[in-house]
């Protein structure tokens, strides 16, 4: 009997629990947005300013990549999918259904270790080093010390805009050693002589030394003429036409308000900002901004 | 008398406390046992979809050198050669056995034979410290001390299966040593005492006596040492560079199945060949566990039987 009474009591309590998880008080209100692990301090970010500004809705912010953020979004198992990359250049998506909201615009430098004696190289000439073909920076007018190329892990956001931008039609890049974070690849270029790896331009600091191409310097205001070409956008990819708070919180997230504060100081480009769009096969067109629209 | 009969025929609160006991310590093994099989069940059924849906051959996955699961290869099959990792990940672990094994036993000699207390002082807290600290310490200080001393001592980029090693071989130490310590102190005395009768030196009941009856506890201890290192993944992902490639020497950057498999899930999407193929990854890690189990119960038999 005295058992009966603890259970019935445990019972109680357990189920209280999930009720509780399973109904939310009435008026608040949650989405769930998952994946690309460069896109989620900024959803994080503007999902607490969203949540202290409109009282009861939550917005969740996971990680896990790009390829998880778009499988969980094509399968309809979350609100919103992030996703450094398109739908459609992910093999394994159902790109058709999903809608694409495109957040912000990061801009991609390799970077090397300060001592290597280079600040400036050719396009072709990086696209050799990735490849292969040159494996000492003497070869490039710097110092007598062999390239250790370092990757990121293959199917990563960043790694593949790279990829796509610098390597030369049909080549590859060598094997070689890939690190999962832009911090963790930092840290080793800092560290390790003569290394070369790429990060997004919020990454770069003293330690490492950001190369120039072609005399471009990799600044927010060439990405924006894309002078400087190494640059993708962020998605937030919804199941259809967004609806209700998901819609909301994208709208907000696009507002003049997020894409001129939040958006900037952590590091990105606002998307509307940019002088130039392009599409997932990669086609760059120049857009004629409003304010130059109304001159015209 | 009647009421003393039905008093008897009845259950008492004991024993029914008893049943209810029972029935919940069984409810607790069940659902231990629905989830361990559960993990079974979804590991193999994801890892078995690569050669059952994506058709590549288990031949060309346990033995093809080339991992690129998102590109073809010239025969028209996805790249999906695993030897490299498996390669890395034996060898990082035979490497840190191999080198925590002596400092293991010596550890445990000196706390159990030679120097009791100072062990049951000063050793084994230190060790049982060791076994607290969470992986990723031990990778960190992977890659800002043993990375940078193999780079200066023999140039490259000094990420490699060497530093992996060394990093597994701390990590594993206190694990094995722990383990090497209960076995040696759970040799009965009277072997000590009458090996000391017979005229024998410490040394010699030591090295004939204690570790000869010892040994199937040891090798435990070290196939334990060894799973562990197999199955670690963050320590070991920091500081061996990642390269899919065949080790050729212990200096240059390889892999391992775990590093791999932690670096490459959350970019690939569930359901294709690039995620199903980290399954099978995955399964091997599996497998390989339950053999380190089966060896370590097929070893406590035979020493058991002698």
């Amino acid at each position: 009997m005295k058992f009966n009474r603890y259970n019935k009591l445990a019972i109680a309590f357990i189920s209280t629990i999930f009720l509780a998880a399973c109904s939310p008080l009435e008026g608040e209100e949650s989405i769930t947005a998952v994946g690309s692990s460069a896109l989620q301090p900024l959803v994080e970010a503007a999902g607490e300013q969203y949540g202290s500004e409109n009282f009861g809705k939550f917005i969740n912010v996971q990680g896990g990549g790009s390829g998880t953020g778009l499988g969980q979004i094509a399968a309809d198992a979350v609100d919103i999918g992030n996703s450094d990359i398109f739908a459609e250049e992910k093999s394994g998506i159902d790109a058709s259904k999903l809608v694409d909201h495109r957040v912000a615009v990061v801009g991609i430098t390799p970077i090397v270790t300060p001592e290597v004696g280079v600040t400036d190289i050719s396009l072709e000439n990086l696209s050799k080093i990735f490849t292969g073909e040159i494996t000492n920076w003497k070869e490039l007018g710097g110092k007598n010390l062999p390239i250790t190329v370092l990757n990121r892990s293959s199917g990563s956001g960043t790694r593949a805009t790279f990829d796509r931008w610098v390597l030369t039609e049909g080549s590859k890049s060598i094997v070689t050693q890939e690190q999962e974070s832009s911090g963790t690849v930092r840290q080793i270029v800092a560290s390790t002589p003569g290394t070369i790896s790429y990060v997004a331009f919020s990454y770069v600091d003293d330690t490492v030394k950001a190369l120039s191409i072609d005399g471009v310097k990799p600044t927010d205001k060439n990405v924006k003429k894309n002078k400087w070409i190494i640059w993708s956008y962020e998605h937030m990819y919804t199941n259809g036409e967004p609806v209700g708070l998901t819609k909301d919180f994208l709208d907000y997230i696009l507002s003049d308000e997020v894409q001129n504060t939040l958006i900037g100081a952590l590091g990105y480009i606002p998307t509307n900002q940019m002088e130039f769009e392009r599409d997932a096969k990669g086609m760059t067109t120049e857009v004629l901004k409003k304010t130059e629209q109304k001159s015209d | 008398m009647e009421d003393s009969q039905k008093k008897l025929a009845e259950h008492s609160g004991k024993s029914r406390l008893e049943k209810i006991g029972k029935t919940i310590s069984f409810l607790c093994i069940a659902f231990i046992v629905f989830v361990v099989l559960s993990i079974l069940y979804f590991v193999a059924s994801k890892g078995i979809a690569t050669f059952t849906k994506d058709g590549v051959s288990l031949i060309d996955f346990l033995t093809g050198k080339i991992w690129n699961p998102g590109s073809i290869g010239e025969n028209g099959k996805p790249l999906t050669g695993a030897l490299p990792m498996i390669a890395g990940s034996f060898i990082v672990t035979l490497l840190a056995a191999a080198v925590a094994t002596p400092f293991a036993i010596g550890a445990a000699i000196f706390m159990t034979e030679i120097s009791p207390t100072v062990g049951k002082k000063i050793l084994q807290p230190v060790i049982e410290l060791l076994v607290g600290i969470p992986s990723v310490v031990y990778g960190f200080i992977g890659l800002s001390v043993v990375v940078p001393f193999m780079r200066n001592t023999f140039g490259g980029s000094g990420f490699g299966i060497i530093s992996a090693a060394i990093v597994l071989f701390v990590m594993i130490l206190p694990t094995v040593t722990s383990m090497s310590v209960d076995t040696l102190k759970s040799v009965p005395r009277y072997y000590r005492e009458a090996s000391l009768a017979l005229g024998a030196t410490r040394w010699q009941t030591i090295y004939k006596v204690v570790l000869r009856s010892a040994t199937p506890g040891l090798l435990t201890a070290v196939v334990f040492g060894m799973a562990r290192a197999f199955g670690e993944a963050l320590a070991v992902q920091m500081v061996i560079g990642n390269a899919a490639l065949m080790p050729t020497n212990l200096i240059t950057p390889a892999s391992t199945l775990t590093s791999i498999l932690t670096m490459n899930m959350g970019n690939t999407v569930m359901g294709t060949l690039e995620n199903n193929v980290l399954w099978s990854l995955a399964l091997i890690l599996l497998v390989m566990a339950l053999f380190f189990n089966i060896l370590t119960r097929w070893i406590g038999k035979k020493g058991a039987m002698n």
